[in-house]
């Protein structure tokens, strides 16, 4: 799905070839500042390499309207980024960002269900912790349904076992989609248990841990 | 019509009496502002004069390139006074919008007024020209620099969620909104302000000046609700321009932030 040939930017990576298939969870380990935020933001082409070429579904990135792209493949940033106002209006604006339709009400619930946070849709959302806003904001990526999720560090707020339950639910809901799913996560173990696919990038280095196709 | 009373120069130099005071009173105090306020004086005496001489000469050799001169070195003069006023640094490309949004904003708001509301002829005559031109440029310059002010603020402190935005799939123009109306809403509040407060709080320096020529106070009130008119129009239009141009400077041919 991605390829990536010759791909340096600045002096924060420089990786030889590196493909990443589709329709697989593909988990990326690493120390912190090694290149893995940096990687996963070329992907969405929120940055852009200075060489080498990126490709999305064998046509290079840099041919795809960047809109459109985001839209398929959507990112979610490792601070939660929590607008101002409601649970709801929280949920419903990569929607509105990405101008798709806006579900009724049972499908958000249903989707707060998903990522076992219990709060009520006119909540206000900004008085929510850490791990709360992570959740609603791992929602309302799942609420748009992207091709493919580029998760940072998801689950960086949350305790363990909330851990496991959220990730689960994610994979589970790729899985049945026959999306894409590719994570930055800090636990090794993590990357082990659910990974298809394992990329550990050390000083901006690219190296193959796991390829089960 | 009783004629204004010309000042002597003994009673003018009486008024610096108060720029006196002031001085003793910060040297009692021992806050260190001599230095600026005599230069202040100074300056705004110098600048006056000069002002004074050159009006009197435009007023009398009325010429459409003389007025036209004028307007341009005001348009510069304010265009450097944004840049200087901004405390943050400007990209090439923001300087380019500040200074395009001002000269094309008051040019419209001053033709409009000159040529539909006062119709004055000649329409370049200094008389009503030149003030007016210096009303409408100088209230755009102070709305643009606040503009600009909060419009920067907004993209260092939103950064997170302008960027959020965008990795959901955000149109630029979507993800700036609110930092954009933000901006435009700084920088009109002041023109708005003055409108609430004008002749309650305060008379309006125009108005004043045509009360204390021998106007009188209807048709002083007439032109004083026509140019605040004006301004409101102008302000609004060139503020308008420098927000819709000023964003997009934020972001990259491939809808990246970069700041």
């Amino acid at each position: 799905m991605f390829s990536l040939k010759g791909v340096k930017y600045k002096d924060i990576l420089d990786i030889n070839e590196l493909h990443i298939p589709g329709e697989k969870i593909t988990c990326i380990i690493g120390e912190s500042g090694s290149g893995k935020t940096t990687l996963l933001k070329l992907l969405n082409n929120m940055i852009s390499c200075d060489e080498g070429i990126i490709l999305f579904k064998g046509q290079s990135l840099y041919d795809i309207n960047p809109i459109e792209l985001r839209r398929k493949v959507i990112m979610l940033n490792q601070n939660p980024a929590i607008f101002s106002g409601t649970v709801k209006d929280n949920l419903l604006i990569g929607l509105r960002f990405a101008e798709k339709s806006i579900p009724d009400d049972s499908k958000l619930i249903n989707v707060l269900h998903q990522v076992y946070l219990k709060k009520r849709l006119e909540e206000d959302a900004e008085i929510l912790s850490g791990g709360e806003k992570q959740r609603l904001t791992l929602a309302r990526i799942l609420l748009m349904e992207p091709e493919v999720l580029l998760l940072d560090e998801p689950s960086s707020a949350l305790d363990q076992n909330t851990e496991k339950e959220v990730i689960e639910q994610i994979i589970k809901d790729v899985k049945a989609r026959q999306a894409a799913l590719i994570m930055i996560t800090h636990s090794r173990l993590l990357a082990e248990k659910y990974g298809d696919f394992i990329i550990e990038v050390k000083n901006g280095q690219i190296f193959l841990i796991r390829e089960r196709r | 019509m009783e004629k204004i009373i010309d000042l002597t120069l003994i009673q003018l130099a009486s008024a610096y009496i108060f720029v006196v005071i002031l001085l003793v009173i910060v040297k009692i105090k021992g806050i260190a502002r001599e230095k600026e306020i005599l230069i202040g004086s100074i300056r705004m005496t110098l600048q006056l004069i000069l002002v004074g001489y050159l009006l009197s000469y435009v007023f009398e050799n009325s010429n459409p390139f003389y007025t036209l001169f004028i307007i341009a070195v005001m348009e510069v003069f304010a265009v450097f006074n944004i840049y200087k006023r901004v405390k943050k640094e400007l990209s090439l490309k923001l300087k380019k919008v500040i200074a395009f949004s001002i000269v094309v904003g008051t040019l419209v708001g001053q033709f409009y007024f000159v040529l539909v509301v006062l119709r004055i002829s000649p329409w370049f005559e200094p008389r009503y020209f030149i003030p007016i031109a210096g009303m409408m440029i100088g209230n755009s310059m102070t709305g643009i620099s606040l503009g600009v002010e909060r419009l920067l603020d907004g993209f260092i402190s939103k950064k997170n969620l302008v960027e959020s935005a965008l990795m959901l799939g955000a149109t630029p123009q979507v993800a700036s909104r609110d930092i954009v109306n933000s901006s435009f809403d700084a920088a009109i509040l002041p023109t708005i302000n003055s409108m609430v407060g004008m002749g309650i709080v305060f008379l309006p320096g125009m108005m004043t000046g045509q009360i204390l020529s021998g106007i009188s106070p209807l048709i002083a009130v007439e032109y004083q609700i026509a140019i605040m008119l004006g301004i409101v129009g102008c302000v609004s239009l060139t503020v308008f321009v420098f927000v819709q141009m000023a964003y997009k400077t934020f972001f990259n041919k491939y809808c990246q932030l970069n700041i």
